[in-house]
């Protein structure tokens, strides 16, 4: 038995479950740490124990306890009468509450009380597990100071009183909206790295998607969650056909769509449009851009008119540079390139999006489409000056090249 | 827990609104306080006169220094505060999110620093 992947498989359920019934984030770690200890003195002599989070849980409740006890100052002191008093109770460990408790703690975790960066990484450390040393090499962040973000994160939600709940109704839109980022940004930093390991990537990725599974099943009614979820299942669909051998970029129009995972584009695809039905949003309106990308066996086949009419209505919804650069960029394969571009040079008119590459990459894109081949070469240069990924840069260059 | 719910806004944005209007946010102002009494939140609060009267106050080598004024401008200044009882961050911001000038100037949310008893 590899009692490593299983700790790491069932570590975050009882942290998050420790963590409420502890009420403290380096209590509830320091004695998981020690459970774990003891597990690997006897699992290996005595098998595992039938339920393994149970265990962990319970062992750990008792060494905080007695951790609690050795408490030399007079402040722990009347802390651990308190901590005592709330201890008295078993802890749950039914499957529902291990859940439940995992959604109480990704809200707290995720509160907007904390600074976004913080609750990036405590997500990563809390809910997926991820090692501090992880976290910073994902974020490109050296070491101790990811380690002291989360130390000021933690400090605050203690002496802040940030709470381990799931918000009352009248917060729940706004406060699901925040976890809901938080989620999409741990995803989008793994699928177009700003740099870092490719492994590393490929974990955050995963762990995004098993945080989008959690917030779903616990608020299946929530149209929004179920978006996400199906936007990033449709994202990830694409993974193995992204980039080539070398490691280069290969747009959507030349991936090898036998590559494209089947499983998760069905799975998508029916949960984009759960997401539609019940009124779509930010995420759900994209997995159903995404679904219908996915459903084009060619990419000649693709209903661009579809997906420029769905752009169309994100920007109504939900306007922004970003998703004004995609709605020209849908505009231009559905009504031609000449129309796409009017778009993209109001918005390039508009500065909003000054230094990001994508809009000469997009704009240099229509030019050549269009046989400007001289205004064409001036955006890839223009772009390839902005861009930070190294694949995106080759894949810039070589298109400067045929200009 | 206690927090301290510090209210921030723009004088000029005060002294800017007709008597009437004024009138209008003192009464929301009586509102807001006897709905948190009611609740049983309030623990305290109080509204300071213009920052105009402020001084501040150093002791430096054993020496009084007072000043006039604030010790940092700031675009918006204190103008007084509720000392609340709430369970945890979610309700104190629910409570400072109801409080008059939160609309047009900021509410900073401070817990309180348990003390331990003196012995």
């Amino acid at each position: 038995m590899d009692l490593a992947a299983l700790y790491r498989e069932e570590r975050p359920r009882a942290l998050a479950t420790l963590i409420r019934v502890l009420g403290d984030f380096d209590l509830a770690e320091d004695a998981l740490q020690e459970a774990f200890a003891a597990a690997l003195a006897q699992w290996p002599q005595d098998g595992p124990p039938a339920n393994p989070v149970a265990w962990l849980v319970a062992t750990a409740r008792h060494k905080a306890v007695d951790r609690i006890r050795r408490a030399a100052t007079l402040a722990e002191k009347r802390e651990a009468i308190a901590a005592e008093a709330a201890l008295a109770c078993t802890p749950n460990v039914e499957e529902e509450t291990l859940t439940d408790d995992r959604l109480r703690l990704i809200f707290t975790c995720c509160h907007p009380a904390l600074a976004p960066e913080a609750r990036i990484a405590l997500t990563l450390k809390t809910l997926c597990g991820l090692s501090v040393e992880e976290i910073a090499r994902a974020f490109l962040v050296p070491g101790p100071t990811m380690a002291q973000r989360l130390v000021r994160a933690k400090r605050k939600i203690r002496a802040a009183g940030i709470p381990y709940r799931v918000p009352d109704a009248d917060d729940l839109p706004e406060r699901l909206e925040g976890v809901l980022r938080v989620v999409y940004l741990v995803f989008t930093e793994g699928y177009a790295p700003t740099a870092g390991e490719a492994r590393l990537r490929r974990d955050l990725c995963t762990e995004a998607i098993r945080l989008a599974r959690l917030v779903r099943v616990l608020l299946p009614h929530e149209p929004e969650a179920v978006g996400l979820l199906a936007l990033l299942l449709l994202q990830d669909s694409r993974r193995e056909a992204r980039f080539d051998g070398a490691g280069d970029l290969v747009t959507l129009d030349d991936q090898d769509r036998a590559l494209w995972d089947g499983d998760e584009i069905e799975e998508g695809h029916a949960l984009a449009e759960s997401s539609l039905r019940g009124g779509g949003g930010f995420y759900g309106i994209q997995a159903a851009i995404a679904a219908l990308h996915a459903a084009s066996a060619r990419p000649e086949e693709t209903d661009w008119r579809q997906i420029a009419a769905l752009y169309d209505l994100l920007l109504r919804r939900h306007p922004s540079p970003v998703v004004a650069l995609n709605h020209a960029a849908a505009v231009a394969m559905a009504d031609g390139p000449a129309r796409g571009l009017a778009l993209l040079d109001d918005l390039d008119r508009s500065g909003a999006l000054a230094g990001f590459h994508l809009l000469p990459a997009a704009r240099a894109d229509l030019l050549r489409r269009l046989g400007r081949k001289a205004e064409a070469a001036e955006a890839y240069r223009e772009a390839i000056r902005t861009v930070g990924n190294a694949a995106e840069r080759r894949y810039l260059e070589r298109r400067l090249r045929e200009c | 827990m206690k927090y301290l719910l510090l209210i921030y806004s723009n004088e000029s944005s005060w002294s800017g609104l007709s008597e009437q209007e004024q009138g209008q946010m003192y009464e929301e102002y009586m509102d807001y306080t006897r709905s948190i009494h009611r609740s049983g939140h309030y623990l305290g609060g109080e509204a300071l006169e213009p920052i105009a009267t402020a001084t501040t106050v150093r002791v430096r080598d054993g020496k009084t220094l007072s000043t006039d004024g604030p010790f940092a401008e700031t675009r918006e200044q204190l103008g007084g505060y509720y000392l609340v009882e709430a369970k945890n961050l979610d309700e104190a911001i629910g409570l400072a999110a109801r409080i008059p000038s939160a609309r047009f100037g900021c509410i900073e949310v401070r817990p309180i620093m348990p003390t331990p008893p003196m012995d």
